[in-house]
């Protein structure tokens, strides 16, 4: 039934259609209105035969899922940020052990410095912890990855992370259609553990694994995520044939009839990158868009196959790797390098820690690619002029203080500049 | 596609008018998307909602730059901030405040605009004797729904219902009507003026 609901909300409503068994909560911004409504879903008895577990930590929150799946229950919860990093040891074990949780992650910046506020720092710090990463580029695609994630997780015993991007689309309200109870379960079925902690049939999970069996143990990890592409695709198409509109898979292609330039993106942004296609297109410009969906397993042939007739290939990373740049546009260079012919690559790092990604900039940024190609990532909207004052600032003396508080005194000064001006003007 | 923003202060309801408004376009059978301006939530600092309609997908998460319509919770907010900014110059601007423009220094804001698309009502007066607590904010939307044809009164009302059940929501329904009626009996005399200069 279509309704118009804020995203958390939406997803709560859809993962309790699911019939997760165990939900583990502890709130952080801007995740806390899906595990609030779950908790409303439990106590109003709306969601049936499910334990919501209060915990005290995102470390607890993790590792009471891990028992719960361990003990053939279906596990949910939710994190973003800094709270995924305090549970980075049980993101890891979920994954080494084998147990199909599925955990939403609204995502979030990275502190320091201390930011509430959206971006892709968060998913990608444990792009490497072994979880299948699914990013939705809209409120209906991360209510549905929710029931796609389930059966995929626990197809594969591999636990799946939905990322949605933090406010952009937690709380942003919009018209959802959320499906029949019935039609989830003919999609997904109970969950039937290939593993299971039971005392009628006692066994354990969790042995320590010597150096004889370790890389074996890690192959199977490896095999299982690069044998989940067809799962995957498989699992997109049930999706449309059961609810009648797409939603997962690993890539969806817009706008890519001869396009020579193709963007490539993951995430709410797609949909501004979408408006922007359009009206390029409209002034004659061959442009295109890849939207990834899943991000881990990395789909490499899928993404050699969209973009392997682009002349230029444009990757926006809603992160960064300090040391590297931007870890997408990594990933995407690492797809493209043994194609016959390599299109031109071109980073942009845009939306860091809140900053809108607006339609201008990426106008902007789009042309240029193709006219005046820059070398390593473009950092989108950057404010020039107070970099340059804070580099020249701390040339000048070894104690030059803190960056993050420096530059919110430049941004200081120069508004009072700004409005000093103004007022000159106005005499 | 149409794009409101909504000015005020922590605590007035401004996200939760951002969402009752997409509400009221999603029963008319639209396409809405009311988001809030993400900032760390709290009594009486300065918060910006937003909500765009249209009648097809929104794909677009900037937020909004070039509104369409202005509608301001806090006359207060105008020291603090460029809350015009970007306002479109066929746009509408509709204040919180029992004054007129000339009384809050915005005389020229409102003379920018065409005539009639710039209103002020004292929504949180209204707020007051209906509700009983300074929430402007559904009183601001009925205005809206009479200043800007943008969606029906009717829609607004039943999105506040759907809002705040019960006794609560009713109060807001006669406070919502009632700014409604205060801004349709002033548009009346201008919608004669427009219509005679279009037959002029």
């Amino acid at each position: 039934m279509l309704e118009q609901l804020e995203g958390s909300k939406a997803m709560a409503k859809v993962i309790g259609l699911c019939r997760p068994q165990v939900v583990c909560a502890y709130p952080i911004t801007p995740q806390t209105h899906i595990v609030e409504g779950l908790g409303e879903l439990v106590r109003t008895g709306d969601v049936q035969n499910c334990e919501f577990i209060n915990v005290e930590s995102e470390f607890a929150a993790l590792s009471v899922a891990i028992g719960a799946s361990a003990a053939g229950a279906r596990a949910y919860t939710a994190t973003a940020s800094q709270g995924l990093l305090f549970m980075a040891e049980a993101v890891y074990n979920a994954a080494g052990l084998g147990l199909p949780i599925v955990m939403t992650l609204g995502n979030r910046a990275i502190g320091a410095p201390i930011n509430i506020w959206n971006d892709h720092s968060d998913a990608m710090a444990l792009r490497e912890a072994g979880w299948f990463q699914l990013f939705a580029e809209n409120n209906q695609e991360a209510a549905d990855l929710h029931i796609i994630a389930f059966r995929l997780a626990e197809e594969l015993s591999v636990p799946t992370m939905v990322c949605v991007d933090g406010f952009i689309l937690t709380h942003a309200m919009e018209r959802i259609d959320i499906p029949e109870q019935a039609q989830v379960d003919t999609y997904l079925p109970p969950y039937e553990p290939v593993q299971v902690l039971d005392p009628e049939d006692p066994i354990s999970i969790g042995a320590m694994v010597g150096p004889d069996a370790f890389t074996e143990v890690r192959y199977l990890q490896f095999y299982k995520q690069q044998t989940a592409f067809r799962l995957i695709e498989k699992l997109a198409h049930d999706f449309k044939k059961q609810f009648g509109r797409a939603a997962g898979g690993l890539l969806r292609t817009y706008s890519m009839d001869e396009a020579e330039t193709v963007v490539v993106a993951m995430g709410s942004v797609n949909g501004t990158i979408k408006d922007v296609i359009d009206e390029m297109r409209a002034d004659g410009i061959l442009i295109g868009l890849v939207c990834l969906i899943t991000f881990r397993p990395f789909p490499t042939r899928a993404l050699q196959e969209a973009l392997s007739h682009a002349k230029d290939v444009i990757v926006i990373d809603k992160a960064l790797d300090a040391g590297m740049g931007g870890p997408l546009a990594s990933n995407i260079a690492i797809a493209l390098r043994n194609l016959a012919q390599t299109p031109n690559m071109h980073s942009v790092v845009a939306g860091l820690g809140g900053r809108p990604v607006t339609k201008a900039a990426l106008h902007r940024v789009f042309r240029q690619a193709v006219i005046q190609p820059w070398d390593g990532p473009h950092f989108l909207d950057l404010n020039e002029r107070v970099i340059a004052r804070e580099i020249h600032r701390k040339g000048k003396a070894r104690r030059s203080g803190p960056s993050a508080e420096n530059v919110l005194k430049l941004l200081e000064r120069e508004r009072a500049e700004k409005i000093a001006a103004a007022e000159g003007t106005g005499r | 596609m149409f794009q409101v923003r909504i000015h005020g202060r922590g605590g007035q309801g401004v996200v939760t008018a951002a969402e009752m408004l997409s509400v009221a376009a999603f029963i008319e059978g639209r396409h809405a998307q009311a988001f809030p301006s993400f900032g760390s939530e709290r009594m009486g600092a300065p918060v910006v909602a937003f909500c765009r309609i249209s009648d097809r997908e929104i794909r677009l998460r900037e937020p909004i730059q070039t509104p369409d319509a202005l509608i301001v919770q806090d006359v207060t907010l105008f020291r603090a901030m460029d809350v015009l900014e970007g306002l479109s110059p066929s746009g509408y601007l509709l204040v919180n405040t029992g004054k007129g423009f000339a009384d809050i220094h915005q005389e020229a804001a409102a003379a920018r605009l065409p005539p009639g698309h710039a209103q002020t009502i004292g929504a949180t007066e209204l707020a007051l004797a209906h509700v009983g607590r300074p929430a402007p904010n559904t009183s601001l939307l009925g205005a809206f729904t009479a200043l800007s044809g943008l969606v029906s009164l009717e829609s607004v009302l039943e999105a506040i219902r759907r809002t705040f059940p019960g006794k609560v929501g009713e109060a807001n329904v006669i406070a919502a009507r009632a700014a409604h009626d205060l801004v349709a009996a002033r548009m009346a005399p201008d919608m004669q003026t427009r219509k005679d200069a279009a037959h002029a």
